[in-house]
């Protein structure tokens, strides 16, 4: 009864693998020390939890697809003329550090974080029209070792979690008018629970449409 | 109220302030230094431009408390450093000014477009001084000047 039960197990896995390479879905391994039991359904209802915070104004406003950053919650182009520049750094009469400095500065509104710089343009998250992309692109991009600097789960996982300028989108500052900046939709400790299922499930991605 | 220890064209500056002055405020009202400019006080316009620690920044939105130990070079100062001589000479060699009010901040961009680049392209000029706003519409003028300085570097 217990061996049956077994091979029940072991042949809904695999109907499970078959389905969800024909929907075109794509997984990697877990990580080191990630849970098997992590389903890829985990995974990918996970990781629609974190492109909604991927595509929120805090982080998508510095992975453009232009010469340009944007800013505010409506996405505008960033004022001034500031353009992407060498290494998303700006150009030399006006890098990103011309204003942003190392952390918050809350009395004249402008945000701040260690080396505050553009997302490189293969990690761009939308359009050349500011337009997000779809899920399954951003994720595709994430996910693709030649465009995000190599990184693996683990790796991805530990910017998540440790990157100076992801943790700024939970300690965005003030706004000019004084009001606070408004954040992605979820806390960042529910960020990094979301990606860990992710990773633990192989980082799988949605099908394409 | 707090006090700083600044270093401002290569002397040491004793200011006591609130943490949240803007750099620019500290420059003009404290040490009366007028040569900076306020022109939008957003950071939109250029006029503030002043050198942090060799960076052209925006001192109309820096709070002096995020200043630390940086050393600040301000128009007044900026002659002192070769290639600002070469652009002051320059600015004046071309006639660059007109009211003049954005002028401070214009040289200010335009020496450290050519310190990271010296000899700039057209384009590199656009999009390096593309900030730096002028009402008189000296940019024809402003773009000579910096050739011409260009010319003059090695």
């Amino acid at each position: 009864m217990f061996v049956n039960r077994r091979l029940l197990l072991k042949a809904f896995l695999l109907i499970l693998a078959v389905v969800a390479a024909g929907m075109g879905l794509t997984a990697h391994g877990p990580v080191e020390g990630g849970t098997s039991r992590t389903t890829v359904a985990d995974g990918l209802a996970a990781w629609a939890d974190v492109y909604s915070v991927l595509i929120s104004p805090r982080c998508i406003n510095c992975h453009t697809a232009t010469n340009y950053p944007q800013q505010g919650d409506d996405r505008h182009r960033h004022f001034a003329n500031v353009i992407r520049g060498r290494g998303g750094r700006g150009v030399p009469g006006l890098v990103c550090l011309s204003c942003h400095q190392d952390q918050n500065a809350d009395s004249t509104g402008v945000p701040g974080g260690p080396g505050w710089h553009l997302a490189p343009l293969s990690m761009k998250w939308q359009d050349t029209n500011d337009l997000p992309l779809s899920s399954a692109e951003v994720c595709r991009a994430v996910t693709d070792r030649s465009k995000n600097e190599n990184m693996d789960g683990r790796a991805l996982l530990k910017h998540h979690e440790e990157a100076a300028l992801v943790l700024w989108a939970w300690n965005p500052g003030r706004r000019p008018d004084g009001t606070m900046r408004t954040m992605p939709p979820l806390t960042h400790a529910q960020f990094v629970a979301a990606t860990r299922t992710w990773v633990e499930a192989g980082t799988p991605c949605p099908p394409a449409k | 109220m707090a006090t700083y220890q600044l270093t401002v064209n290569g002397q040491r500056k004793q200011v006591n302030v609130d943490p949240s002055t803007p750099l620019l405020w500290v420059l003009r009202e404290d040490l009366k230094m007028t040569g900076t400019k306020y022109g939008c006080g957003i950071s939109a316009c250029g006029a503030c431009t002043v050198h942090l620690n060799g960076v052209a920044t925006r001192s109309c939105v820096v709070p002096v408390s995020l200043v630390g130990d940086r050393p600040i070079v301000t128009i007044e100062g900026v002659g002192n450093d070769p290639v600002g001589r070469v652009v002051q000479n320059a600015w004046v060699a071309k006639d660059v000014v007109q009211c003049g009010y954005c002028q401070s901040g214009q040289i200010m961009s335009a020496v450290a477009l050519l310190r990271a680049t010296p000899k700039p392209t057209d384009e590199n000029i656009e999009e390096s001084m593309g900030g730096n706003l002028c009402r008189c519409a000296t940019y024809v003028r402003i773009r000579e000047a910096i050739k011409n300085a260009s010319q003059k570097l090695k």
